[in-house]
């Protein structure tokens, strides 16, 4: 796209898309970190994530601001209207993604004080973690790429997640069965992982927004989700 | 997969981009100043009760084809106009028409707000009583207080009527000049940036004025405020180089344009 007869238009749409920029990778290293922390009991490493989210908030709150001047300044149209209502839009997710990942590490005392996580358990939310670590990295990425084709199949992608998602659920249960012991520190992972999930789907909410902006066009609207750990519970409930 | 849903959406998404019948249509349209090509084949269908506004970068021929709609280039002496421009299907150039009757029915309003020195009254009793369309003072009267009602002027003049139409502030001599021209009532409204000379108030007032008049007449409007545009008109059609680039629904040619130049002319990017 060529360049705006305004030059300090460009340089405002610039910033804000820096702005995007930095709150993805910061939003990729939160749920990395958090879910280090979480299965090392690295009390100080969640922590810095705690802190991180400070740092993600302020992020949104002036890419919000610089968001409404421009359009109160520039009144932008087409593709410039477009990524400015999305950065808006993505900035909200990404933030999201902050708190969820900070809600993680708050757990992390909790889960540490009640003795070590059992080893394969710890492995497929390990295995969640990088699928949903994947999910946010690849999605600034391929913003960033401008690549809208990408941003389709990461969408769809967010299915693994679930399926994962589903599988450290059942896992779980069967710990807490096998084990009363486990149920308070599994029950902190459960927690965990949902948030890992709901990452996920913030990805999903991003690589949509993303797509319109680069396109101008909706993606066609998803199946519904089935959430299938409900079915789990009435079934052996 | 929801059917319903997806029908819905597929529906709204199409509602935008049929266009009405049209009201008036330009066909292969070209236009001469002397040696110099101003239009260059222009098609363009003009939708009968909505308003059409036409952007584009200066020099492009936006007033060259609105003047095209009511033989407004009649006018000047070098122009000549190629194809045809048919009103209501009738081809508004055949020999047979009258052109006076023709610009009753296909009103305009131009730039500078240009009341004629004479009274409010008089303006736009004007037109009503060259084209015959009253005769009794009561007429008169009717005719004058319901053009000025529409054009949101009548409560602001109501006690000075009777004083020169020049007196006023820009933005009601512009309304005054539309109150002069739906006195005739004509079938179109021409504006030819018609709130240029205005304060965003007056602006205001007009572009809410265009909104109702909407209801009853078909207006082209053109105007160098892409904000004005996307706000007033339901479909937008950009003219490059004496050239018609792209036409469609407003809320599509400001979000989502097809073609390169109209998004690099609406985002402030050209040249
Ligand atoms: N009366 C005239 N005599 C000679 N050339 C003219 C005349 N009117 C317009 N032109 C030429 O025709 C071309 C189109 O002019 P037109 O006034 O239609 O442009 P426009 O799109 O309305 O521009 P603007 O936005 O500046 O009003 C220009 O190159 C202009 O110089
Ligand atoms: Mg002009």
């Amino acid at each position: 796209m060529g360049e705006h007869t305004v030059s300090s238009f460009d340089e405002e749409l610039e910033h804000i898309d820096r702005l995007i920029r930095d709150m993805g990778d910061l939003s990729g290293a939160m749920t990395r970190a958090s879910t280090n922390a979480l299965l090392e009991s690295d009390n100080a490493l969640a922590q810095r994530v705690i802190s991180d989210d400070a740092i993600m908030d302020a992020k949104q709150r002036e890419l919000d601001e610089r968001a409404i001047t421009l359009i109160a300044k520039r009144q932008p149209m087409a593709q410039d209207l477009r990524s400015v209502v999305g950065a808006i839009r993505m900035a909200s997710d990404l933030e999201r993604i902050g708190d969820l990942a900070k809600n993680i590490a708050k757990r992390v005392g909790a889960v540490g004080q009640q003795g070590a996580t059992p080893r394969s358990l710890a492995h497929s939310i390990d295995a969640m973690a990088g699928l949903v670590l994947h999910q946010v990295n690849a999605v600034v990425e391929q913003y960033v790429q401008r690549n809208a084709d990408a941003l389709i199949r990461l969408r769809d992608d967010d299915e693994k997640v679930d399926i994962q998602y589903t599988s450290v659920f059942r896992e779980l249960l069967t710990y807490m069965m096998e084990d009363p012991r486990n149920i308070t520190s599994c029950t902190h992972l459960l927690f965990c992982a949902k948030n890992l999930e709901r990452i996920g789907d913030h990805v999903t909410n991003i690589a949509e927004n993303a797509y319109y902006v680069m396109t101008g066009s909706q993606l066609p609207v998803q199946r519904p989700k089935l959430d299938e750990t409900q079915m789990t519970v009435d079934a052996e409930s | 997969m929801n059917m319903l849903t997806d029908a819905a959406v597929e529906e709204t998404l199409q509602s935008g981009s049929k266009p009405a019948a049209s009201k008036m249509a330009g066909k292969d349209v070209t236009v001469h100043y002397g040696e110099k090509q101003a239009l260059f084949g222009v098609n363009l269908e003009v939708p009968e009760r909505q308003v059409m506004a036409l952007i584009g970068p200066s020099g492009c021929g936006k007033s060259t084809f609105l003047r095209c709609l009511n033989r407004m280039n009649d006018t000047i002496d070098i122009c000549r106009v190629g194809g045809s421009i048919l009103l209501d299907g009738e081809d508004i150039y055949d020999p047979r028409i009258d052109v006076v009757e023709l610009r009753a029915r296909v009103g305009m309003v131009f730039q500078k707000p240009n009341p004629f020195p004479k009274s409010i009254y008089e303006n736009v009793a004007y037109g009503p009583r060259i084209h015959g369309l009253a005769s009794k003072k009561s007429e008169f009267d009717e005719v004058v207080e319901t053009s000025l009602q529409k054009a949101g002027l009548f409560n602001e003049v109501k006690d000075r009527l009777q004083e020169p139409g020049t007196g006023l502030s820009g933005g009601q001599q512009q309304r005054l000049c539309i109150a002069r021209a739906i006195a005739v009532s004509p079938e179109v409204i021409l504006m030819d940036e018609p709130c240029s000379a205005l304060d965003p108030i007056a602006t205001a007032k007009v572009e809410e004025l265009i909104d109702e008049l909407r209801e009853n007449y078909t207006i082209v409007i053109v105007t160098h405020s892409m904000q004005q545009a996307a706000r007033v008109s339901q479909r937008t059609a950009m003219f490059h180089l004496g050239n018609l680039v792209e036409e469609g629904p407003t809320d599509k040619m400001f979000t989502n344009p097809d073609d390169k130049r109209t998004q690099d002319y609406i985002t402030g990017r050209f040249g």
